[in-house]
């Protein structure tokens, strides 16, 4: 048994959000300096040498690289053999990026439902816990942006549909979001499991790495068919028109009901901020 | 690439097409949905705006705090679309011109054409060059609403394209 203070979880998170505003993730920076290189001359490829300027700016100022900040999506795995004491999770990520949203000098972003006043702190995080296998802790920050977070679909399949199906659903969510999500776009996607894990899927497959692969055969050819697909939509960075529409599309699967075929969609804007570290 | 100073006579804007790139400084305001919700609260009920809407540049967008020595935080644009349902009213009234991103809707573009305005594309998600080119910002009304409030932005060399110019053009088209 490993005890682990949430103490220590919240000093992690804290900088792990600090970082993660103001830096894009590695993979992003060069899925946009390709796109640049790819891309023909006119307003999209003058936009995205503003966005690689924008990126260097952000980090030489330590200033949020977009004003969104977002939401502050966390997700924890525990492994089974790590006792943790101190005070509740919760508690320690709600103060973790309390403290961040302040000290970085981030927009607050959160906001009652129904009647729209501001937390004020960016709090409460989204928060996501998983029991896994050893003596481990992996904590992985993710700001999300709501004008991306906002063309996200879900989509309740047939199953026969099947492949078709899912690559159609893809390629349609980032068509009717057209210039409103911050293109080129990452896409999350999701296949299987229930209505609210297909969304879950969806969202974890945005923390992998731009450019890397399922590794089922099957899952990446839906991958790199569906980004295919999205790229001759002729959205282009900023809804400009152009050859990059997306910098990637990641797919995170697992089973589901016989009677279904669950398919999420979250579109994640040019802007990839996730920080992962482990304890 | 053209460089714009701000108040726009209406034969500059007439030059203006689609696609242009310019680089725009000067006075603008930002409002962003909960602002536009307030504003037009305001005008339905007769109330005095806050501010002149004539000739006014207004900016969709909700800026970060400032960090101290800097005049402002990042602020990018926000996603027009969801003021489109307020932009045809506050043109009529005058409105210079809008900033933000993303396409904005047919009564939006008619409105443009009717008045003689313009909607200028900022690139979403480079807050930290705006952020960085404004030279002084004040909230002027609804402090309340935070991030959301109206800030007076004077603003230097602002890269924008021309999204949606005053004879029908549409970058989005």
């Amino acid at each position: 048994m490993r005890i682990i203070n949430t103490s220590e979880i919240e000093e992690i998170i804290y900088k792990s959000a600090l970082k993660a505003g103001v830096t894009l993730t590695d993979s992003c920076k060069a899925a946009l300096n390709c796109a640049y290189a790819e891309e023909d001359d006119g307003a999209a490829k003058f936009a995205l040498k503003t966005l690689i300027e924008n990126s260097r700016v952000a980090e030489n100022n330590v200033m949020p690289v977009c004003q969104d900040t977002g939401m502050a999506v966390v997700i924890i795995e525990i492994g089974n053999e790590v006792y943790l004491e101190g005070m509740p999770l919760p508690e320690a990520v709600n103060n973790a990026v309390r403290r961040a949203y302040k000290d970085g000098y981030f927009r607050k972003s959160v906001c009652d439902p129904i009647t729209r006043v501001n937390t004020a702190d960016n709090t409460p995080a989204v928060l996501h816990t998983e029991i896994c296998k050893g003596d481990r802790v992996k904590i992985t920050f993710m700001p999300k942006g709501f004008g991306s977070e906002n063309m996200s679909r879900m989509f309740m399949l047939k199953p026969a549909q099947g492949v078709d199906g899912i690559i159609e659903s893809i390629v349609t969510a980032v068509r009717e979001a057209g210039s409103r999500p911050c293109p080129p776009v990452y896409v999350g996607v999701g296949i299987g499991g229930s209505f609210d894990s297909c969304a879950f899927l969806a969202k974890k497959a945005l923390t992998r790495d731009i450019g890397s692969r399922s590794d089922r055969q099957d899952i990446a050819e839906i991958e790199s068919k569906a980004l295919e697909r999205i790229n001759k939509l002729n959205i282009g960075c900023q809804g400009f028109h152009g050859k990059v529409t997306a910098l990637g599309v990641s797919c995170e699967w697992s089973p589901t009901h016989i009677a279904g075929l669950p398919v999420a969609v979250n579109i994640q804007c040019h802007c990839v901020r996730c920080v992962k570290e482990v304890l | 690439m053209k460089e714009l100073v701000l108040p726009l006579t209406k034969e500059q804007v007439k030059d203006l097409k689609a696609g242009d790139s310019v680089l725009l400084s000067g006075v603008i305001l930002t409002a962003r949905d909960c602002a536009h919700r307030r504003i037009t609260e305001m005008i339905n009920k007769g109330e005095k705006l806050p501010f002149d809407i004539d000739g006014a540049v207004i900016y969709y967008a909700g800026p970060c705090p400032s960090k101290p020595g800097m005049a402002s935080g990042s602020c990018g644009p926000t996603t027009s679309a969801r003021m489109d349902s307020f932009a045809p009213a506050l043109l009529d009234m005058g409105l210079g011109a809008i900033i933000g991103k993303g396409e904005m809707c047919s009564e939006v573009a008619i409105a443009l054409k009717r008045n003689c305005s313009v909607y200028f594309a900022a690139i979403g998600g480079a807050g930290a060059i705006y952020g960085s080119n404004i030279k002084k910002s004040e909230c002027i009304a609804f402090p309340d609403l935070l991030s959301e409030a109206v800030y007076r932005l004077e603003v230097e060399k602002f890269p924008l394209v021309v999204a949606m110019d005053c004879h029908g053009g549409n970058i989005y088209r």
